[in-house]
């Protein structure tokens, strides 16, 4: 079991779930973030001043699979989030040591499905 | 109370012309020339009545600025709220200008047969002399502002900010001007051929209303849908508006300023007033119900913004007709329209596939057409109701379609001009993170976090 967690685009969330709903993969947690990477801030002006936003904003996405599904889901996130500029974000993939569904008491593999 | 303050005039100006006590004796005397000071001091307070009841509706219209910019707000996406505050204010700043260099003069000038060609600018009318000048051109001011800033909800959340400020300088200063004098050019110097024909457009289902609404319709058709408005089956989707307590403070604004914009038509401050508020009111109220109940047997819950839209259609429909309808008549009218404003959302919606984030084509447009064809039944003088014929109700429909030819047709070249100029839409990437990023470098609700994914 893996645990995926990819920081991508806000605007792309939309393109990335529908590649991953296309490969059967359900199941997915959503998080604002803010953070910054290679991709520099931005200026915004109020008041004719100037702000530098460093941290932007971005969207965590999780996504706990079987091995089986690693391929898949990391296919779709980069097929729905990829652009080919410098701010589309990263994946990281965890070993996922134990998964426990609460109503069944399930446990891996199955707590997973 | 208007005798009572007469009574009070009278007293008084009978102290001061006799300047004795013996004040019995006098009436017995001069009683002419009493009575001629009477009728003058009387059609003064009444002239600065008018004039005072006039401003004050005028001031009411403005505040509607603030209602159409919060309902349009409220109803669409957090990240689009600074671009539509600023094409509220920036249409009405835009729009009082130039219909004060232009639009009035085309509107109320002396006409030559199509549209006014004097008091441009103001200039030869007799403002010196009357100060009634200067309260019909902020009346009117308010009037064109609020047909030009009907157009920013239906094109709201991916309009660039540019076209919009372009296509309102055209609006205040030519589309609306022209086609009003058509209707109310003889209010001051002009005259136009449908008020010739005896087309009534009271305080402006038409005139402002539809005006507004078929632009708003090109607009949005020249525009195209939302990003992920329509799922590749073509079904509409929801994009549910991100506060609809400032969506409902602004109906009830706009509310609120109809009461100007009804009553305030007769510009003569008299029992009319309150009649008219009566029409206005019950049109409205009677809207929201039967707009409520109609998303409530469509939708299966009463869909709360449905009811919002409601009342503002009402308010739309019984603006040709207030001051011609009885209120039973207002009544019947702001149901109808309650009913077509849900129905006419829907059809929009999903079978023109034109997406309209807030229905102003479905309140300003559909509506306004309605009220303006609902006064040829209830006049209570020639509607068809009242055993009249059915002459005014043809007359109604050849204003309400030539409203729908000037307007559409007038608005549907000039977005197409803008689109192949200076663009009408902002790029893919910049809908997604919202115009307030994009067209302005702020956010509105800065501090908050708020799902830009929308």
């Amino acid at each position: 079991m893996k645990l995926i967690i990819a920081y991508i685009q806000p605007e792309s969330l939309n393109a990335v779930k529908q590649a991953l709903f296309e490969r059967e993969v359900y199941k997915m947690s959503i998080t604002n973030a803010l953070g910054c990477g290679e991709q520099k801030g931005y200026h915004e002006t109020y008041r004719g001043a100037v702000i530098e936003v460093n941290l932007l904003k971005k969207v965590r996405v999780e996504i706990a699979v079987n091995d089986n599904f690693v391929e898949k889901a990391i296919e779709g996130i980069i097929s729905g989030a990829k652009t080919g500029k410098i701010g589309d974000g990263k994946i990281f993939i965890h070993e996922l040591t134990e998964c426990i569904r609460i109503r069944t008491g399930e446990t891996g593999k199955l707590a997973i499905g | 109370m208007k005798t009572a303050y007469k009574y009070i005039i009278f007293v008084f100006l009978l102290f001061l012309s006799t300047n004795s006590i013996s004040a019995q004796e006098t009436i017995g005397t001069s009683g002419s020339g009493q009575a001629d000071i009477l009728a003058a001091a009387d059609h003064t307070l009444q002239t600065n009545i008018n004039i005072l009841w006039t401003c004050i509706a005028a001031f009411l219209v403005f505040f509607m600025q603030a209602g159409f910019a919060l309902v349009e707000s409220g109803f669409t996406r957090a990240k689009n709220t600074v671009n539509i505050m600023m094409k509220n204010l920036m249409d009405f700043s835009i729009g009082t200008v130039v219909f004060f260099f232009l639009g009035f003069g085309l509107m109320f000038g002396v006409s030559n047969g199509f549209f006014g060609t004097t008091h441009f600018a103001m200039n030869g009318t007799d403002v010196a002399g009357s100060d009634w000048n200067w309260t019909f051109l902020i009346f009117q001011t308010v009037f064109a502002g609020t047909a030009a800033t009907i157009v920013s909800g239906s094109m709201a959340e991916r309009t660039k900010f540019t076209a919009y400020l372009t296509y309102s300088v055209f609006i205040a200063a030519f589309i609306y001007p022209v086609f009003g004098s058509w209707a109310w050019g003889s209010l001051l110097d002009g005259g136009g051929w449908l008020e010739g024909l005896g087309f009534i457009v009271f305080a402006g289902s038409t005139v402002v209303h539809s005006i507004g609404g078929w632009l708003a319709l090109a607009g949005a058709m020249m525009l195209g849908p939302r990003i992920g408005k329509y799922g590749p089956d073509g079904m509409p989707r929801a994009i549910p508006g991100h506060n609809i307590a400032l969506g409902a403070l602004g109906v009830f604004i706009l509310w609120f300023g109809w009461f100007g914009f009804n009553p305030g038509s007769t510009t003569i401050g008299d029992g009319n007033i309150g009649r008219i508020a009566v029409t206005t009111n019950l049109s409205a109220a009677a809207a929201s119900i039967a707009a409520l109940f109609t998303s409530w047997i469509i939708h299966r819950k009463p869909d709360g913004s449905m009811a919002l839209n409601g009342a503002l259609a009402g308010l739309v429909a019984i603006t040709a007709g207030c001051a011609n309808v009885s209120p039973i008549g207002s009544v019947f009218i702001g149901l109808f329209a309650g009913f077509l404003v849900v129905t006419s959302v829907e059809f929009i919606d999903r079978f023109l596939k034109i997406d309209d984030p807030v229905g102003a084509v479905s309140v300003h447009g559909v509506c306004g057409a309605f009220g303006t064809l609902a006064v040829g039944l209830f006049d209570v003088s020639n509607g068809v109701f009242y055993g009249g014929s059915w002459s005014l109700l043809g007359v109604q429909a050849v204003g309400v379609l030539t409203a729908f030819a000037w307007a559409f047709g007038l608005g549907f070249i000039l977005f197409f001009i803008i689109k192949k100029t200076i663009g009408i839409r902002v790029d893919e990437i910049e809908e997604l993170r919202g115009l307030d990023i994009g067209e302005h470098g702020m956010e509105a609700y800065n501090g908050f976090q708020i799902f830009s994914t929308q």
